[in-house]
């Protein structure tokens, strides 16, 4: 299931992604690699969301180079993506859990014992019978981090994860990121919560108008961006 | 009034005594339009759910299309799959004109349009919700179908009632390649058919409020079974 190479680092040239003719993202290039987590910032409509779908492959790119360090098919198996709005298929939480494991081809017994053990982990162990489409926000979206968890991707991405959570879902969500990355989970996750960027990451991406104008340490970021845009934004400015 | 009173009396009379003509053509019209309700599930719910996940040229015609082929009138299809059930037809040495599996054939080309469009109609919604998710999970074109139609069950039910219910009320079709035949192929709808020409109003009626009651209690069964309208959203 987990495949031995590491999929790491992913290499964008230059990418571009258009919409309906419409020019969503790029020119962006930029190396990811290492550990950690990296949280895309930035003003709402600027293309985050685009980045990570793009990086991930849900968003075809009209231009430019995507590449892992291995084959696509390779890559594939090892990532997994949280959807702002967690996706909750008509079915409990156990078979929800369950799901990205019975696709590739792991027996069903199995799958099931390996969800309830993630749904434990992420707090929902008691909820295993349970329908999906009835849980709490804070509960979906604990059970979209379980199901995107449960293959032990290399590299996780998660949109806006905790976008309408309260305080404690967030937490227990941010928790459930800490232990993934130190278990060796690559995370990149975009949020326009900067509190939650200056808990969580390690590296900051800020992206504006469809670019990625800078990628530093987080400590660095925070202590003070290189453009105008980010500064602005980190003062709470709107940023046009 | 007094028809409709007699029509009551009878049915009561014929229920209760089991009548064993009642009986026969009752299980009959179960049998035909419950096998042809299967069959075209089994052609119907994947194809709408193709449909639904499927992007091709020409595709919204392919809809149109089923769309449109939900109001074809059973007694054309009657007379097609007549003619090539015919003794002279490309299908005549099956022999299969004026026996109940003619009339399978005949309300499976009625029904499978109908199934096939409620299904598309449901799995489309569904897939709108599921798209991102599958496609992240890097779901093969067979796992999304098998997916929808699983998790959408609930709602191709109601794609397979509307069927039954067109097929279990249908008798332009199966009284042409079925010919009404007693003990061979008389079924409800015909049954009354034939009575009303006759003149035998109370009977037709009372087997009328008998094929109700059936379309009633089968829709009832299905419901309870399946447990629909319970627990929330599914």
């Amino acid at each position: 299931m987990v495949n031995d190479h590491t999929i790491l680092p992913l290499t964008l040239q230059e990418i571009m992604v258009k919409r309906r003719g419409k020019h969503i993202l790029g020119p962006v290039s930029l190396t990811l690699q290492g550990t950690g987590i990296s949280v895309v910032v930035g003003p709402n409509g600027g293309g985050k969301t685009t980045l990570l779908r793009a990086m991930h492959g849900l968003d075809r790119i009209s231009a430019g180079h995507k590449a892992w360090a291995v084959s696509d098919a390779q890559a594939h198996v090892a990532q997994s993506f949280v959807f702002q709005a967690p996706i909750m298929m008509r079915r409990n939480v156990r078979d929800n859990i369950a799901y990205p494991l019975v696709l590739r081809g792991v027996n069903r017994r199995d799958a099931r014992a390996a969800a309830d053990v993630w749904a434990a982990r992420v707090g929902l162990g008691s909820a295993v019978l349970r329908a999906a489409t009835v849980l709490s926000g804070g509960e979906k979206q604990k059970l979209a981090l379980a199901r995107a968890l449960v293959t032990a991707p290399q590299v996780l991405f998660l949109d806006e994860p905790c976008a309408n959570l309260d305080g404690h879902a967030t937490q227990e969500i941010e928790a459930i990121l800490h232990a993934a990355c130190a278990d060796g989970t690559r995370i990149v996750m975009s949020t326009h919560d900067l509190g939650q960027a200056r808990r969580l990451a390690d590296e900051v991406l800020f992206v504006h108008a469809g670019q990625v104008v800078e990628i530093l340490p987080a400590a660095a970021f925070f202590a003070g961006p290189a453009s105008a845009q980010a500064a602005a934004f980190l003062n709470g400015d709107l940023v046009l | 009034m007094s028809d409709i009173a007699d029509g009551f009396a009878t049915a009561a009379r014929l229920v209760v005594s089991l009548d064993a003509e009642l009986i026969e053509i009752t299980l009959r019209s179960l049998y035909v339009t419950l096998s042809a309700t299967a069959v075209a599930s089994v052609i119907g719910l994947p194809l709408g759910a193709w449909l639904a996940i499927t992007r091709f040229p020409g595709r919204r015609y392919v809809i149109a299309m089923l769309n449109a082929l939900m109001g074809l009138p059973p007694v054309v299809v009657g007379l097609i799959v007549y003619i090539m059930l015919s003794r002279s037809g490309p299908f005549g040495v099956l022999g299969l004109l004026f026996t109940p599996t003619a009339m399978i054939i005949a309300q499976v080309i009625i029904i499978t349009p109908l199934v096939a469009s409620i299904a598309h109609q449901a799995m489309r919604e569904l897939w709108a919700d599921y798209h991102d998710l599958l496609i992240s999970l890097h779901a093969s074109r067979r796992q999304r179908i098998a997916t929808l139609v699983w998790d959408g069950r609930r709602t191709l039910l109601t794609a397979q009632l509307a069927g039954f219910g067109r097929g279990i009320g249908e008798v332009g079709a199966i009284m042409i390649v079925g010919g009404n035949i007693d003990n061979a192929t008389r079924v409800l709808t015909t049954a009354i058919s034939l009575e009303t020409g006759r003149g035998e109003f109370a009977l037709a009626l009372a087997l009328g409020f008998i094929l109700i009651g059936l379309a009633v209690v089968v829709n009832l069964c299905i419901h309870v079974l399946s447990r629909t309208e319970q627990g929330s959203r599914w």
